[in-house]
């Protein structure tokens, strides 16, 4: 069925306040700091300069500065899909909202009450008008990540696609990114992704 | 690739609680808007297509015990339940569930902002899927308000990767104070039913529903059927709360889609647009219909019958379309007054009798995303 073997050919990981870029440590902040901490570490050890990062929830926050550090900011195929997932939704600032709607609801809150809103702030970082998906399920799920992306590039829809796994949930983060092309990497399948996912697994 | 078409379905809204009690509604130009006054955030009240939990819970009771569920569950399980009553045969060992919606069960997120399980989207989803007994893990896909459409797309592709033989896909999403405060905060709910297109539309109004629709290769030869030919989803990279004012990304979607498929503007029939009636989405859906010319294509919202029903809107109204094409039948455009936007569209001012075979699909929503999906009829 599949006319050209895919590959993965990178990936980063942010967890338990470190992040991981192609399975090199490259940064390390203390354990148990917040999440709004530990992002703003992230953003300034990156020497990132991007006003619209502080008006970002937190979720939109993980999916952008794990973009930034896995393409190194760059993304020069504008038409590289995003295929997004995650477990909790946009449920941490859905809360957040919630709580302002006894005063007054906050709309600056509200408009993140969407998972794909992180893919809309992606795309306004690096001007992609490509393909999106947000897919929800229960655990990071594999198979479903192959099967659409897949799908796109047999469409020839695609040359490129930025597959991420972005969870927040009680002030707990789980990033997972990487890249899809069609060649120049490792080969794009449910056991290197799994492997890759969660390495000390092996 | 083998086709996959629009087989049974079910729509489940204030208009009716299966798909002909709707279309004979809005045949009939009927809505379901109605002032409610139940809200502490509009102290005159507000227009908004509800349903009321007793004719849920009338229903549910002969398949299911109505105490066991939330309000969104139930509208889900019913409107899936209707189609596989119209397939007996179907084999759910092979048949996936793609369920499309915005916010779930977050009329549950209540005062004491304690979560239960059932917020989660997953698991809502699963509840659907155990309630008949699927045994694929049911797919969630929550993309603002593209949802529905992109539900159908990713069921076509993941029947095409083999993942599953025929899937259904449901969409729901409720009229809850959360969506309700949220809109009015952006002060984007109108004080009226909503009019889109119109001259005098100043908002949204909200609406919920459930609806479903089976995905799958036809298996009836000799008799009219609405083929899934193809669906692009193009972001705005502009805004995360505001559409493109030069509509870019629905013109992308649309000039792309067109594009792959060979189409010219000339062989579109008819659009069932997204018209939300706020000002800016319906003026950026004039300015990319008018880019890849489709001016002069016969053009419904179905958001004066409906409201905006979030994750369900796109999957109703191609249903309804869907019906359109086979019926040879178009609805006129429900509160259109007089016209609003800077571009001329051909928008729908009466029922009209007319041969119809492609049909073009489209809708727009938070963070920019943008989506266009094409249906024809086949014999």
């Amino acid at each position: 069925m599949m006319s050209k073997e895919l590959s993965i050919k990178n990936s980063l990981i942010i967890r338990e306040s470190r992040v991981f870029r192609n399975g090199e440590l490259i940064f390390e902040a203390d354990q148990g700091l917040s999440t709004t901490k530990f992002l703003k570490k992230v953003y300034n050890d990156q020497k990132l300069k991007y006003s619209k990062f502080f008006k970002m929830d937190e979720l939109s926050k993980l999916g952008y500065l794990g973009t930034e550090i896995l393409t190194n900011g760059s993304i020069e195929d504008k038409e590289t899909a995003l295929v997004f997932a995650n477990s909790a939704s946009s449920l941490e600032t859905d809360v957040a909202f919630a709580q302002t709607m006894e005063e007054f609801p906050s709309p600056s809150l509200f408009v993140y009450t969407l998972p794909n809103i992180m893919l809309g702030e992606i795309s306004i970082r690096h001007q992609l008008r490509s393909e999106n998906i947000f897919f929800i399920s229960e655990e990071f799920d594999p198979l479903l990540f192959i099967d659409y992306t897949t799908a796109l590039f047999q469409q020839e829809k695609v040359e490129n696609v930025l597959c991420g796994w972005v969870n927040l949930h009680n002030n707990d983060y789980d990033v997972f990114l990487w890249k899809i092309a069609n060649s120049g990497g490792m080969e794009f399948n449910e056991e290197e992704l799994k492997k890759l996912y969660l390495p000390t697994h092996e | 690739m083998n086709r996959n078409y629009l087989l049974g379905d079910s729509i489940i809204s204030p208009l009716g609680f299966n798909t002909s009690e709707n279309i004979e509604a809005v045949r009939n130009e009927r809505s379901g808007l109605k002032l409610h006054n139940n809200s502490r955030f509009f102290e005159n009240g507000y227009y908004a297509g509800l349903i009321e939990n007793k004719i849920i819970d009338t229903e549910f009771i002969k398949i299911g015990k109505p105490e066991l569920h939330t309000k969104l569950e139930k509208l889900l399980i019913l409107a899936v339940n209707q189609v596989l009553d119209q397939s007996p045969a179907l084999d759910l060992k092979e048949t996936g569930l793609v369920i499309s919606t915005t916010k779930g069960n977050i009329d549950q997120l209540r005062n004491d902002l304690s979560p239960i399980g059932s917020l989660y989207l997953w698991k809502m989803a699963q509840v659907v899927a155990d309630f008949f007994g699927f045994k694929q893990k049911p797919i969630v896909v929550s993309n603002a308000c593209i949802s529905g459409a992109l539900a159908i797309k990713t069921a076509n592709d993941l029947i095409g990767m083999g993942r599953f033989s025929k899937a259904i896909v449901a969409g729901g999403d409720l009229v809850s104070d959360f969506v309700l405060s949220g809109f009015q905060s952006f002060q984007a709910i109108s004080d009226k039913p909503c009019r889109p297109f119109s001259n005098d539309r100043s908002g949204v109004s909200l609406g919920e529903a459930a609806a479903a629709v089976l995905i799958g290769p036809g298996d009836q030869e000799n008799q009219e059927k609405i083929a899934y030919i193809d669906a692009i989803t193009a972001n705005d990279a502009n805004h995360i709360s505001g559409p493109s004012r030069t509509g870019e990304g629905l013109y992308q979607s649309i000039s792309r889609l067109f594009k792959k498929n060979k189409i010219e503007a000339t062989q579109i029939d008819y659009i069932s647009a997204h018209g939300t009636a706020t000002m800016f989405n319906d003026e950026m859906e004039s300015i990319a219909f008018d880019r890849v010319s489709l001016n002069q294509v016969p053009l419904n919202s179905f958001k004066g019958y409906y409201g905006h029903t979030l994750g369900t809107s796109a999957l109703i109204e191609s249903i309804l379309t869907k019906h359109s094409l086979l019926k040879n039948e178009l609805f006129t455009s429900l509160n259109y007054s007089e016209h609003g936007v800077s571009k001329n569209l051909n928008i729908l001012q009466k029922n009209e009798k007319k041969e119809l075979g492609l049909a073009l699909k489209t809708a727009s929503g938070f963070g920019g995303c943008n989506l266009a999906m094409l249906l024809k009829k086949e014999r």
